[in-house]
């Protein structure tokens, strides 16, 4: 049974989405359960498949029983184990939490949205524990597609955020797809680690070369990097809130998992790090992206749009953290897509609460939200907390590594941009604070009996607030443990040759 | 020096947290702040049990977490930490007393916020005061600054937001725009964080370099309100009169300069900063905080105000009692830390209590004001005198050990500092305690009659006033744990 586990966690997804949409027809109250169930075994399996990579470092499945190049292989290790578990979790948590706000939204289409949302974490999940990069690029493209479907499920622009994305989304994937084709015509081959021994026999080719810029272009726009990143703001803001709640922790965390993927394990650091001055360019690429996201930021008037902004330029931490080329600051990029991926589900999970009880989540609407919903706004100031990077939450220690990353390679371009990044998260954060505490302004000083802060107490159902407070302390249980996930896990992620 | 391990400082750290919930859950208001009391207790025996293994020369040491390769969340309690856990948890019982007198009688509204928040600042205050490490101390100083927030802000009007605003943008922003790069610019060359007797950057860290980061670490602890970065601290005074007393005048400031004394002792060390210089920079830079805030303080007219720059002042004392590089100035001015502490709460307290039992916020507004409320103003002289530094007040011993600290340093320029700026002190105290007692019946603001602050307020502030004079002729434990500080950092040289 455990040796199946890589196939189970595409698998069940897989099938439970026909049971649950054929369920969306019979009996609706159904889809939920399937597909809860189907995420449950989901996760169970990628715990069970992490704790088989401590034990034996790689697992490698054939799917069918037929061995590469000809038959599609899984591999898991210690980088897309840890990143399996993180998915899953999110996937099942977004899943329970966001229950009451589908019901809400999606009364008659529950069946559809289940049946997608399921498809959606298949495809995810799959892009992490596939060894095989045609297969990657099929569970890319499930992924992408059932993504673009529930974004369009929104309100109002939502369907024409959604067709933006879906251009420049396929434009990414097509790119991906290209290098693959060329990587394929050069070595015959798709399995991930076979090209990788091949590879370095034509690593002088032109082919190899372009395979490798067309390949990271078509990745960088998917996880949109500056300035492939104007189809996430629109597309993150308009989409229901509970599909943004599983699609905004994953979707470019992914993509960074994918980027992390190619160039360590099929183009191997020898060629990807070879030059110093690409490694540079990217990271000042990085600095940009964050500097930008940043300061969009500050000027949005809504609390998701402000969110999706702050997802750029976090992307831009990743990014920028691995192209530094040393271990601290690879650590640090798969450390931090462990901890936004947290980050990230609990201040979207907390709009999602918002939204449950508030018309909207401009800022004017978002008056005197802590004494009305102080559970959801606890949650949401852990979560801030994590994005400004303040101890002993885990956005400080993956902030940890970038920096001194930055400083062992002498980058105080990408140190100054990180702060800068913290600072302007300081003053974003606040200033909702500021509208959730402050305002309304009225006269206080009536009295302090507790009946005046319980009439306005409105906070969202248990079934939304339990996970979120789970959610809110992983973020500290994460940061705690940073030493255990670093030395256990994400230090044998990384080859040996990088210092 | 020996070491024992034991969880009583994590207990510490810990017992306010708990009380947390606790607080929150209670209905009836007498119980609520009876677990603040609880709280506030339990924390000073733990550490005063402490203290007798601290006289004798041990250092306790507990790890929290380790969290990363080579750096944990870890406590160490010697007898710096000591000297301050005693003095910050040991007025909490009486700020949390004054507390009650203060927010019922003026019927303030979210007392339990407020309580709860107060609990959670002095965990974190403790925290500093027991870090082992730079990170740590860094950990417990975000805490403070976050938990202290909603305490500044309290009364929630278009002032607490704009108080609160420059709050943060001093210091959150210095923290993590000068104090965390600092502080990974330190681990990355070093490969670890934890405080050591003399210092362990010396030989490792360039020299060009330490300049910068010293300065780093001095502005970027803000709290301790070295100028410019200082203004945050008058505007802070639109706080409930208790949270400027225990917080602005003895937790959050003192944690400022607590912070800049271990960083220089125990990251730079004396050695260092005396062979880089930056001891003259560090001097020159606490003077003139010290002289700037006291002629700042000559022109404010409303009392917190002016106990905010004389607040602003004094700590810059205890900065420049580091860098004198001194055995004898730096005992003055660990006891300065104490002194001050129960000086300037007294004042608070006072402050508090005539705006409590009249609503004068103004010093203008104060004369005759020692004819309604003798006993108030009595403890204001008390405490003017031991922040001036005359005797009886406790602070006469602190200064007395500083002058003596610039002579054993051979820096006649800090004694004249020193003198100029207690010349200072007493032109911008004595005043008002003259204009409060002994003004013409036709100048009086007020009616011949008694009417003081309600007891709750009026026992607390007597108390700390009592403790001033006290620690004057018998400053223990304070001057026998200044004594081991002093000793253990100059006589490795």
């Amino acid at each position: 049974m455990s040796q199946h586990f890589p196939a189970f966690i595409i698998v069940i997804p897989l099938i439970a989405a026909f049971f649950i949409f054929t369920a969306g027809w019979l009996k609706r109250t159904y889809c939920f359960y399937i597909a809860a169930v189907a995420l449950a075994i989901s996760l169970f399996s990628s715990f069970g498949l992490l704790l088989q990579v401590l034990q034996n470092k790689v697992v490698v499945y054939h799917f069918g029983g037929w061995s590469p190049p000809w038959g599609i292989a899984y591999r898991v290790d210690y980088l897309n184990g840890i990143v399996l578990v993180v998915s899953a979790a999110i996937a099942f948590l977004n899943l329970i939490a966001t229950k009451k706000s589908v019901e809400k939204e999606f009364i008659e289409r529950v069946g559809p949205f289940y049946a997608l949302y399921v498809l959606f974490v298949t495809g995810t999940m799959g892009i992490v524990v596939t060894g095989d990069a045609f297969n990657l690029y099929v569970l890319l493209e499930i992924a992408s597609l059932t993504g673009y479907a529930l974004i369009g499920m929104g309100t109002e622009h939502a369907a024409l955020a959604s067709l933006n994305y879906v251009f420049m989304g396929t434009i990414g994937a097509s790119f991906y797809l290209l290098g693959i084709g060329y990587l394929y015509i050069a070595t015959g081959s798709l399995n991930m680690f076979d090209i990788a021994s091949i590879l370095p026999n034509i690593f002088q080719s032109n082919v190899v070369l372009f395979a490798f810029v067309i390949c990271l272009t078509g990745l960088f726009i998917k996880m949109a990097l500056f300035p492939m990143h104007t189809w996430l703001p629109n597309a993150y803001t308009y989409s229901p809130s509970p599909a943004i709640s599983l699609i905004a922790p994953l979707t470019t965390k992914v993509m960074v998992y994918v980027m992390i993927r190619i160039l360590l394990s099929v183009f191997t650091p020898s060629f990807s790090f070879k030059s110093m001055a690409v490694n540079t360019s990217f990271v000042w690429l990085a600095v940009i992206a964050i500097v930008v996201g940043s300061i969009l930021a500050l000027s949005q008037q809504s609390l998701k749009r402000m969110l999706s902004y702050v997802m750029i330029a976090e992307i831009g931490y990743m990014v920028g953290g691995f192209w530094l080329a040393n271990r601290a600051g690879i650590t640090g990029a798969i450390l931090h897509i462990i901890n936004d991926a947290a980050m990230t589900l609990c201040v979207f999970l907390v709009a999602g609460n918002i939204l449950y009880r508030v018309p909207g989540d401009s800022f004017d609407n978002l008056k005197g939200l802590f004494r009305k919903m102080p559970f959801s706004m606890g949650a949401f100031v852990v979560g801030a907390l994590s994005i400004i990077g303040v101890p002993p939450t885990c956005g400080f220690f993956s902030k940890w590594y970038l920096i001194t990353g930055g400083i062992a390679a002498g980058h105080y371009g990408f140190v100054a941009a990180l702060l800068f990044s913290s600072l302007v998260n300081v003053v974003l954060f606040f200033r909702i604070f500021e509208i959730g505490y402050f305002e309304p302004f009225g006269d206080l000083h009536i009295s302090g009996s507790m009946d005046e802060e319980e009439k306005t107490f409105d906070d969202a159902p248990l079934g939304m607030l339990v996970p979120l407070m789970i959610v809110a302390a992983g973020l500290i249980v994460l940061g705690i443990y940073t030493d255990t996930l670093v030395t256990k896990v994400i230090q044998f992620a990384i080859p040996g040759g990088i210092s | 020096m020996e070491t024992i391990v034991s969880i009583r400082p994590f207990l510490a750290v810990l017992v306010s947290i708990l009380a947390v919930p606790l607080i929150v859950s209670t209905r009836r208001t007498n119980f609520r702040e009876g677990w603040t009391f609880f709280a506030a207790f339990a924390k000073f025996s733990i550490i005063a049990s402490m203290t007798p293994v601290i006289l004798d020369g041990v250092e306790i040491e507990y790890t929290i977490a380790q969290v990363l390769p080579s750096v944990a969340i870890k406590l160490k309690v010697d007898a710096f930490g000591m000297l301050f856990a005693l003095v910050s948890s040991f007025l909490w019982i009486v700020t949390s007393a004054y507390s009650i007198g203060y927010m019922r009688r003026l019927k303030e509204h979210s007392q339990t916020r407020y309580f709860c928040y107060f609990a959670l600042s002095l965990s974190a205050t403790i925290g500093v005061a027991f870090s082992a490490n730079l990170l740590t101390l860094y950990l417990f100083y975000e805490m403070l600054s976050f938990a202290t927030y909603p305490l500044v802000t309290h009364h929630q009007d278009m002032e607490g937001r704009s108080s609160g605003r420059k709050y943060l943008l001093f210091i959150v922003g210095s923290s993590i725009g000068l104090v965390l790069p600092a502080m990974l610019f330190i681990y990355h060359m070093t490969g670890t964080l934890e405080f050591a007797q003399q210092g362990f950057i010396a030989g490792i860290v360039p020299p060009k370099l330490i300049w910068i980061l010293v300065l780093l670490f001095v502005f970027g602890f803000a709290k301790a309100a070295v100028m410019p970065f200082h203004s945050w601290l008058p505007a802070a005074m639109v706080a409930p009169t208790p949270v400027s007393a225990l917080l602005h005048a003895v937790a959050v400031v003192k944690v400022g300069v607590f912070c800049i004394l271990r960083v220089l002792t125990g990251v730079f060390g004396t050695q260092l900063l005396f062979s880089s210089q930056m001891d003259t920079v560090v001097l020159y830079l606490a003077s003139f905080t010290i002289i700037a805030a006291s002629l700042v303080a000559l022109s404010q007219d409303s009392l917190k105000s002016r106990l905010a720059y004389s607040t602003i002042g004094q700590l810059s004392y205890i900065i420049l009692s580091a860098a004198l590089l001194s055995p004898k100035g730096m005992i003055g001015g660990m006891m300065h830390i104490a002194m001050h502490a129960f000086g300037k709460i007294t004042l608070f307290f006072c402050a508090g209590a005539i705006f409590v039992a009249t609503g004068t916020k103004n010093i203008s507004q104060m004369v005759g004001i020692g004819k309604r409320m003798p006993v108030t103003l009595s403890c204001f002289f008390i405490g003017s005198l031991s922040v001036i530094g005359i005797p009886p007040g406790g602070g006469f011993i602190s200064k007395w050990y500083l002058i003596l600290g610039t002579l054993e340093a051979d820096q006649r320029f800090m004694l004249f500092i020193l003198l100029s700026s207690s010349l200072l002190n007493a032109a911008y105290f004595l005043p008002i305690i003259y204009k409060a007692f002994f003004c013409t019946p036709e100048e009086s603001l007020f009616e011949n009659k008694i009417d003081e602050a309600p007891p709750w307020c009026l026992v607390p502030l007597t108390i700390t006033a009592i403790c001033s004079i006290f620690l004057f002729f018998y400053p223990e434990p304070f001057f026998s744990l200044a004594k081991i500080v002093s000793v253990g950092i100059f006589s490795g040289q």
